[in-house]
């Protein structure tokens, strides 16, 4: 991070937190990381961050880690979790 | 309960042989344990025999001779204090050349004492005039023309207690209580001969000396030497009611000394099992918060926060409150609103608020102060052993050889705990700290630390994966335990993981900057040192690896075999009171009570058949994700019950920023607090005093709290609960917090077997306390561990994105201080200012000669989220490079400088670690005045009469 101010939009915090997530499932290997960062996602995420972090995902998928972008294609759409 | 002082056996327990010996006390007969002394044998049989300088907190003395009695076969005349009962023993302990002996004891002492006792504040409470009175002395031949020590001047510095030593015995039960009970060695006998008196420090006064007004002193004081102001101005109590303290997780128990409605003071109970009879300058003392003028007695609303609040009547702001949730989800939609239960209230009450959002919001969207301390803890713990909760009871601790304290400072935030670690410690056994500051405990009187491990801020992980390196590389571990209690798989990869080179002392020391031999050494220590137990606080979870790192240390616990036994175990150090209860009662987001997710579908449908209604299967928003939703404009109400966010929560304009976007905002308190400032509708709480139910401290022990006076605000928080909950339709109809625990219990596997009748029979229950443990749970994970095998998980270390730059080169460290608590909302409106009337920012010496700063100087304190100023306390309790402040004074508002980086797991705020600088300044920033000026302005009240 610069020494810049920095404050967090909404999508960016979502962008950060499901990376972070799959930063620290990541020394299992890419395929079980994202399979836990999938179901961390699924059981922490109220279904409207569920939602914006698929979405966001299509608009942006430079933003996501290789591991949280393969987690975010496995997570079922809102309310099916 | 009447009044009566509780029974003092003289002289404590006999420490446990298993052994018994009988003896024969006044022609009775009886079997005790060995070591046993004479004194406590007779009052165990019933009999008292007279006594002053003993008492059963700490060890005896044998100095003022008047518990003489005679031993068969046995020259001269023992003391009963000091002599231990040895099988066929025989006693006597009235005879008439005993009583000559005792009576011309007592004239001695009574010859130089003030003759005052009807107007003595002791009187009818005083130990000498009951022993005068049980020796018969009737006179005192020596006359009072001599010398003598009275009319000396009193030390009345203290704000909670006097010294008087002119009514002083030099018993020293003061100065033993403050060595042994306390810890703090701040009390001694000064002089000889005749010249003895008590004195703090070094000739210091009360308020100056290194005394931590935990009270025990006062408690031993067998005189009015040391005395309660509050009974000085009040009398002596008729009444006592047993309750739970309401101020942090060790959740002492004390007797509720009262006349009539009136609390007189608050004593420290010796059947508490958290406590053990002792406490600390908050429990004892600060309880005048209470009836503070500040407190807010009336409801009141208002439709904008620029408005002041108008008073009006619980039917009102009941049907207003109803009303307004129920608009803001018509217009926009059921998962708009939420609400945060107390960590500060009951179970019961916490129980109510999350059945309110759950069953009448319809929504998950509840959580607790837990999510910002201690939610890695339920996220770790689950994992790997299977329980959201510590493993031990307090008592177990004098059962450990090695002691690792890491991220917690007890001597500050679970002052009682401490002073029984720091017992044990004396005992011998052996102290690890890892903590980038030099808290009390790294060294104090008779107290000194193995090893200090004082680590950069953020490299916990680190840290604790390096002992792992080497308690593997050095084949430390138990592979017996692993092998028959843990995934064997499992270990052997965690293993592999910690073993690698990148991993050791040596290579992580840039990180950390400790010194390798240092960590190896102390890792060898907890391997091997025997029972080994950690003790852990928000140094460890408040951080963006918090979840990995209670993960890593319950893989050093699992590995080394210390878990399932007395003197061992993972233990969390709790914050509030009842935040162990909070997040036991379903106030998580994604949790039913119990720790169950709202997705089983057996578990909700238990819930829906109890409440009648179809409940989410979704998990809910965390408290910053509902401030992210709120200022992104999707949510728009919010009830907070006995938290106070604006202070706690970090980054402090984040909060205010959703808090102001949202359009109703209900606060449930004592005072307006700093999250009042956005609120709509303000609910009047009650304290603790003035309400039944239960809190559950961090052993999981479950403890009444018990009503000792009408609630000054009308109603008790739970009713408050029920009377929103009817006026949205919901139908409840508790006539007692009995009966909500009772549904608890129904609805709870781990609290199966727990109810009032249960409690008031046992006294307190740890949870699990059902059929399988009907006693409850003292020790956890015993035969094997509740998930089954318990789970390594490989912790690798992420360097949290906090980083230090030339702009914002030192690390912030928040944290607490003895006489405060979390957000002082309580203690700031109590004599505990006179310890700690500000926030000061803790910075090295090098640190401030670099910046021109003095000790006492004005600085700014900026971040990347925001700036406050305050004073500086040059210390080098801190590192080079790393600054500290606490968070108790909204004038500081310490969170405004912290920033939204959190726990990877669960979202807990990255307290610990804030990049920052320091520099000087001229006082209060522009932030600070405009925050007080809108404080003021949101302040305003106007009267229920000129509102009608």
């Amino acid at each position: 991070m610069s020494d810049d101010t920095h404050v967090m939009s909404t999508g960016d915090r979502l962008i950060y937190m499901a990376n972070q997530i799959a930063r620290n499932f990541a020394t299992d290997g890419e395929a079980q990381a994202a399979a836990q960062t999938a179901t961390h996602i699924s059981l922490y995420w109220d279904p409207a961050m569920r939602a914006r972090i698929r979405a966001l995902a299509a608009e942006q998928p430079e933003a996501l880690s290789p591991i949280a972008a393969a987690a975010l294609q496995r997570l079922h759409p809102a309310g099916a979790a | 309960m009447s009044f009566s002082r509780e029974t003092d056996h003289g002289t404590p327990p006999a420490l446990a042989t298993g052994k018994t010996v009988t003896v024969t006390i006044d022609g009775q007969s009886l079997t005790l344990p060995e070591g046993t002394s004479i004194m406590r044998a007779a009052s165990l049989a019933g009999g008292s025999i007279p006594k002053l300088c003993a008492t059963d907190s700490v060890e005896s003395f044998g100095s003022c001779r008047l518990c003489l009695v005679e031993v068969e076969g046995r020259a001269g005349y023992p003391a009963s204090c000091t002599t231990p009962i040895v099988d066929g023993m025989v006693v006597r302990t009235q005879t008439d050349r005993l009583k000559q002996l005792r009576r011309g004891v007592m004239e001695l002492y009574i010859s130089d004492h003030p003759l005052d006792c009807l107007t003595c504040a002791a009187n009818g409470d005083c130990e000498l005039q009951d022993q005068a009175g049980a020796v018969g002395l009737r006179d005192v031949r020596y006359g009072y023309d001599g010398a003598t020590n009275m009319g000396q001047a009193k030390d009345q510095s203290n704000p909670y207690f006097d010294f008087d030593p002119s009514k002083c015995i030099v018993c020293s039960r003061c100065v033993r209580a403050c060595e042994e009970v306390q810890g703090t060695f701040a009390l001694t006998i000064e002089n000889k001969g005749f010249e003895s008196k008590v004195a703090p420090s070094q000739g210091e006064d009360f308020l100056g000396s290194e005394c931590v007004s935990c009270g025990a002193c006062v408690q031993a004081c067998p005189t009015a030497s040391l005395i309660e102001k509050k009974v000085v101005e009040t009398g002596t109590p008729d009444r006592a009611v047993v309750t739970t303290c309401a101020y942090c997780g060790v959740g002492c128990t004390f007797r509720a000394e009262m006349r009539g409605e009136e609390l007189v003071r608050m004593v420290p109970w010796k059947d508490g099992k958290a406590n053990r009879g002792h406490s600390c300058v908050k429990g004892r003392f600060a309880w005048g918060y209470a009836q503070h003028k500040e407190r807010i007695l009336n409801p009141m609303i208002r439709a904008s926060v620029d408005e002041p609040w108008r008073e009006v009547s619980w039917e009102e702001a009941i049907a207003h409150t109803a009303s307004e949730f129920r608009r803001i989800q018509a217009k926009y939609g059921t998962r708009s609103v939420g609400g945060i239960t107390s960590s500060r209230c009951t179970n019961e009450e916490t129980f109510l608020v999350q059945k309110l959002i759950r069953q009448g919001f319809g929504n998950n969207n509840v959580d607790t102060c837990a999510r910002v301390c201690h939610s890695p803890t339920g996220y770790g713990l689950k994992t790997t052993f299977g329980t959201s909760a510590g493993t031990q009871d307090f008592d177990s601790v004098m059962r450990s050889d090695v002691i690792l304290v890491i991220g917690a400072n007890p001597t500050d935030g679970h002052p009682v705990f401490a002073s029984r670690m720091k017992r044990r410690l004396r005992q011998g056994a052996k102290l690890i700290v890892i903590d980038p500051r030099r808290t009390d405990l790294v060294k104090s009187p008779h107290v000194e630390a193995e090893h200090h491990l004082p680590l950069r801020p953020g490299t916990n992980v680190a840290m604790l994966t390096a002992m792992a390196h080497v308690i593997v590389t050095e084949k430390l571990y138990d592979e017996a335990f692993i092998r028959e209690r843990c995934d064997w798989d499992e270990f052997q990869d965690w293993a592999d993981f910690v073993s690698e080179p990148a991993r050791s002392p040596e290579a992580i020391e840039p990180l950390t900057g400790v010194d390798p031999q240092d960590v190896r050494a102390a890792a060898r220590l907890y391997a091997t040192g025997g029972n080994a137990a950690i003790y852990y606080g928000l140094g460890v979870t408040e951080h963006s690896q918090g979840s990995s790192t209670v993960m890593a240390i319950a893989n050093l616990a699992m590995a080394t075999g210390n878990i399932g036994r007395e003197g061992v175990g993972v233990n969390p150090l709790r914050g509030q009171n009842n935040v162990q209860g909070a997040c036991d009662m379903g106030s998580f987001p994604h949790e039913f009570s119990g720790y169950r997710h709202v997705s089983d579908d057996a578990t909700r449908k238990l819930f829906e058949d109890a409440w009648g209604v179809a409940l989410d299967a979704e998990p809910g928003l965390r408290i910053p994700n509902m401030l992210d939703a709120a200022t992104d404009g999707a949510f728009k109400a919010l009830f907070v019950q006995g938290e106070d966010i604006l202070q706690s929560d970090p980054n402090t304009h984040h909060v205010a920023a959703g808090l102001a976007a949202m359009e109703c905002v209900v606060v449930q308190d004592l005072f307006l607090n700093e999250t009042a400032n956005y609120a709509h509708v303000f609910l009047p709480g009650s304290t603790f005093l003035e309400k039944d139910g239960t809190f559950t401290n961090a052993e999981r022990r479950i403890q009444r709290v018990r009503k000792v006076m009408a609630p000054l605000n009308g109603y008790a928080d739970w009713e408050i609960v029920q009377l929103v909950a009817n006026a949205m339709g919901l139908g409840w109809a508790y006539e007692h917090p009995s009966e909500i625990m009772d549904e608890i219990a129904a609805l709870t596997p781990t609290f199966a077997g727990v109810s009032y009748d249960r409690l008031d029979a046992e006294g307190s229950l740890q949870w699990p306390a059902n059929d399988a443990a009907p006693h409850g749970t003292p020790t956890m994970h015993i035969d094997g561990f509740v998930r089954g095998r318990g789970k390594f998980v490989v912790t690798d270390y992420v360097p949290t994105d906090e980083k230090t730059g030339p702009r914002f080169p030192l690390l912030l460290t928040t944290g607490r201080i003895l006489s405060h608590y979390n957000v002082g909302a309580q203690t700031r409106r109590t004599a505990n200012t006179a310890w700690h009337p500000e926030d000061r920012l803790e910075i090295h010496p090098s640190d401030a000669e670099n910046r021109g700063l003095k000790d006492g100087d004005w600085v700014t304190l900026r971040s990347r989220a925001g700036e406050t100023t305050l004073r500086a306390l040059v210390t080098d309790r801190v590192a080079p490079g790393v600054v500290y402040t606490t968070f108790h004074h909204p004038e500081t508002q310490a969170n405004v400088i912290t920033t939204d980086y959190s726990d990877w797991a669960t979202n807990c705020p990255e307290y610990k670690v804030t990049a920052v600088q320091v520099s000087a300044s001229n006082g209060p920033s522009d932030w600070q005045q405009d925050y007080a000026r809108q404080a003021r302005q949101s302040r305003r009240i106007l009267p229920l009469e000129a509102a009608e």
